[in-house]
């Protein structure tokens, strides 16, 4: 054990922890995105990409239709095109989660996990039976993942061991039915310190992954504080042996923005973190961007956007 | 394909113009060296010819310091200086219209990557113009006296490692404060140069404002020891650099020199580790090494230093050698086969006096010439590599236990051009650089250029600073030195 439980230990360890300096970090962000990727390489990064998309929808206005209508494009993101892949997962609301996961199954997408934003998404402002309540609720709905977001105000006021003991319980109720994505927030976090000791605070509860943000606060997944918590989960993996996984979202739109991504994975975790398990970008937008992009590899040039389907 | 490899992509070299030969550039027109001699000029990444060079002897170099005295005496002293000034503004307009033809030639001729040229040396030379533009007309605010004057005419000569770079540092500021000048390009990269001659062309400059020469070591000698110039300027190795000091001493020449370095790299145990391994990496492998300020001996404090190495090699493995065309390499080819010897000789010292080398799997293309981003660690004070600047993509670590004995090991060293400090704690960054014995210094970065800063070195690093408002000191007779 790296720490023994006690919010003393977590704190000396996340202390402990090596700072990050802003302008290296930003330097070093801007050097990767100068990469160039063509080719056949744009061709396995735009695919790669599309496995990892988590696609979402996550408004007030969200309606069955709706959620029927994006798991539709999950199982066959190009209709015309049966070699493009599945998404990642569907990530929705907890009172949508039982009709995703059966509209899935139905159309032969049983294999793409569902994942259910719970514990007061996206504040976090609830008491802890709540979250828990909140928490299994999508649990008994079918969800495969829960996105939970952590609690920030006490995070920013020093209660580490709060955030702590709140993600492990959130944890033992998902226990080996669904995977625990931790969002951290990043936005509110502000500084990249913040978000290295919130990275290692939630992999050390219990997270199988880590996420930046809920999509509603700005600045959500920049390039610098993606490749912090790469280094942190690679850094994670050297002390313990595990694997975590890492999931921007909020901001990645264009083809660009997610092979930027791709990159900062490939040079900074690892390319063993380069697949669906360990890697996944929260989206909307973004899915037919990519097709888009993939028919021009295919065909040479570029298509209007009603030949990519709008759900 | 279960790993991101990533494709090929060069930058296309169609944009390159270059000439199948150049004549030297006096006059503000090419002409032919006297006696006709030529050199061949070469891609070291291919070994391919790129153009065949005029050769200037003695002769040419004193017709090339006759069209800048008379330049100078008949055209640009009466110059009013905001004309100086829309000439340099203008030639960094063009540099800027231009980058992309430049970085290319660069790269070319010097085997850097191009990500390197076209973000770093382009972009950095037309800063150096644009800074010294707004100069021209402002001298007599400098703090320089009521009327400072120019030297007169300069002879300049540049190093290989950055061709175009150096060539700003040298002539923006001498054009910038009334002086006219006879430039030689280092003879591996006399490209950029005649590239910029065009440029003096295009920009309308003034014949014989700025004459380019090239030639070898002979070349710069002449123009060194020609009795009609007024000052040398100099970026290269310390042992030429004593040379030129030797042969102008007797002379009214003054001198500015740029010379060799040692740089240390100070990482303190609480340094934000992941930045500082990013900041060793930048400060030895930018540009092949092939820096004068680059940081070749890393000391790093003891406690922490086992987690940087096996960082430090986990970022190395990450290094993208090969074609410098490409737009992902980041370490380039070896500037010339001398280079690559003298790089092959001082390691192979290291090897015989006990240090440890270790290396990334990289396989380095058959052509051209090339070197491995290597480290050794074991390394002490006393090895050769500790002491004589390597000018490659070679870094000797060393460690220290205490603040101090990290300090007194940085400046123990006959050189002192720049030093790096890594700690996350502002009283220990400034408490370190008043102690470091050295030109510039950086805090948690590496390698960061500016027009505005001065640079220059202690001790065997040089004479003189370039940059700033120091560097244009150099390129000025204040009236208030006259006076007293």
């Amino acid at each position: 054990m790296i720490i023994d439980g006690s919010e003393s230990s977590l704190k000396k360890f996340l202390a402990e922890l090596s700072p990050v300096d802003q302008v290296g970090a930003e330097a070093r962000a801007v050097m990767l995105a100068t990469r160039s990727i063509k080719t056949t390489s744009k061709a396995w990064a735009i695919d790669t990409a599309i496995s990892m998309v988590d696609l979402t929808t996550l408004e007030g206005a969200d309606s069955p239709g709706k959620v029927k209508a994006l798991c539709a494009k999950a199982v066959r993101p190009d209709p015309t095109d049966l070699t493009v892949p599945s998404v990642g997962a569907i990530c929705v609301y907890n009172d949508m989660v039982k009709i995703a996961r059966s509209e899935l199954d139905a159309i032969g997408g049983k294999d793409i996990p569902v994942a259910a934003v719970a514990t007061a998404f996206p504040s976090g402002r609830a008491s802890i039976a709540v979250k828990k309540i909140d928490t299994q609720d999508a649990l008994d709905a079918g969800a495969n993942e829960i996105d939970m977001v952590i609690d920030r105000g006490a995070f920013l006021s020093g209660k580490l061991g709060e955030v702590f003991e709140e993600i492990k319980t959130i944890k033992e109720i998902c226990g080996n039915k669904a995977h625990l994505k931790v969002i951290l927030e990043t936005g509110e976090l502000v500084t990249y310190d913040n978000v290295r000791k919130a990275s290692y605070l939630a992999m050390l509860a219990g997270a199988d992954f880590i996420k930046t943000s809920t999509g509603k606060v700005a600045p959500a997944a920049t390039a610098p504080v993606v490749m912090v918590m790469l280094e942190a989960v690679r850094d994670y993996f050297a002390l313990t042996g595990s694997r975590i996984g890492v999931k921007p979202a909020g901001g990645i739109r264009t083809t660009k923005d997610a092979i930027r991504q791709l990159v900062l994975v490939n040079e900074t975790a690892g390319s063993e973190w380069l697949k669906p398990s360990l890697f996944r970008i929260g989206a909307s937008a973004l899915l037919n961007d990519l097709l888009m992009q993939r028919m021009k590899l295919r065909t040479g040039h570029y298509a209007g956007a009603n030949y990519v389907t709008v759900d | 394909m279960s790993n991101f490899e990533y494709a090929s992509a060069p930058e296309s070299k169609a944009i390159a113009n270059i000439a199948t030969s150049y004549g030297l550039f006096i006059g503000g027109k090419f002409v032919d060296p006297r006696k006709g001699k030529s050199f061949e000029t070469i891609n070291p990444a291919t070994e391919e010819v790129l153009s065949k060079i005029g050769y200037a002897d003695k002769l040419d170099v004193d017709l090339a310091v006759k069209s800048a005295r008379s330049a100078f005496t008949k055209v640009w002293s009466k110059t009013p200086a905001k004309e100086r000034g829309k000439y340099l503004y203008r030639i960094a307009r063009i540099l800027q219209e231009r980058a992309r033809e430049f970085a290319v030639v660069e790269t070319l001729d010097n085997g850097k990557p191009i990500r390197e040229s076209r973000d770093t040396d382009i972009p950095l030379a037309a800063a150096h113009f644009f800074y010294h533009a707004g100069w021209a007309d402002k001298l007599e605010y400098a703090g320089f006296g009521n009327k400072p004057k120019p030297v007169g005419v300069v002879g300049q000569i540049i190093p290989w490692n950055f061709p175009l770079l150096m060539l700003a540092w040298k002539i923006a500021p001498a054009l910038a404060a009334g002086n006219t000048v006879v430039l030689k390009p280092a003879e591996t990269t006399p490209l950029t140069a005649l590239l910029f001659a065009q440029v003096c062309q295009q920009a309308g400059l003034p014949e014989g404002v700025v004459n380019i020469i090239t030639g070898d070591g002979i070349t710069g000698a002449a123009l060194v020891n020609h009795p009609d110039i007024n000052k040398v300027a100099f970026t290269g190795s310390t042992e030429v650099g004593k040379a030129i000091a030797r042969s102008i001493s007797a002379t009214n020449k003054s001198a500015t020199l740029e010379l060799g370095g040692k740089a240390a790299n100070l990482v303190f145990e609480d340094a934000a580790i992941d930045e500082a391994v990013e900041g060793i990496v930048n400060g030895i492998f930018f540009n092949q090494g092939h820096v004068c300020c680059a940081g070749s001996r890393l000391l790093v404090q003891e406690n922490v230093a086992d987690e940087i190495l096996e960082k430090l090699k986990a970022r190395m493995s990450l290094i993208r050698v090969g074609d410098p065309m490409d737009k992902n390499t980041d370490l380039g080819a070896i500037n010339s086969k001398e280079q690559l010897k003298r790089i092959h000789e001082i390691t192979k010292s290291g090897d015989a006096e006990g240090a440890n080398r270790w290396s990334p799997e990289c396989k380095l293309p058959s052509k051209g010439f090339w070197y491995p981003p290597t480290i050794f660690t074991g390394v002490s004070q006393s090895h050769r590599i500790a002491r004589e600047e390597i000018f490659g993509p070679v870094l000797s670590v060393l460690t220290f236990r205490t603040p101090a004995e990290g300090i007194e090991k940085a400046n123990n060293t006959m050189y002192g051009l720049s030093a790096g400090i890594w700690s996350d704690k502002g009283a220990k960054i400034l408490w370190a650089a008043k102690q470091l014995k050295a030109g510039v210094i950086w805090s948690n970065t590496f390698n960061k250029f500016d027009p505005a800063s001065p640079f220059g070195g202690y001790k065997e690093s040089g004479w003189g600073r370039e940059g700033g408002r120091h560097g244009l000191s150099g390129y000025l007779k204040s009236d208030m030195k006259a006076s007293k």
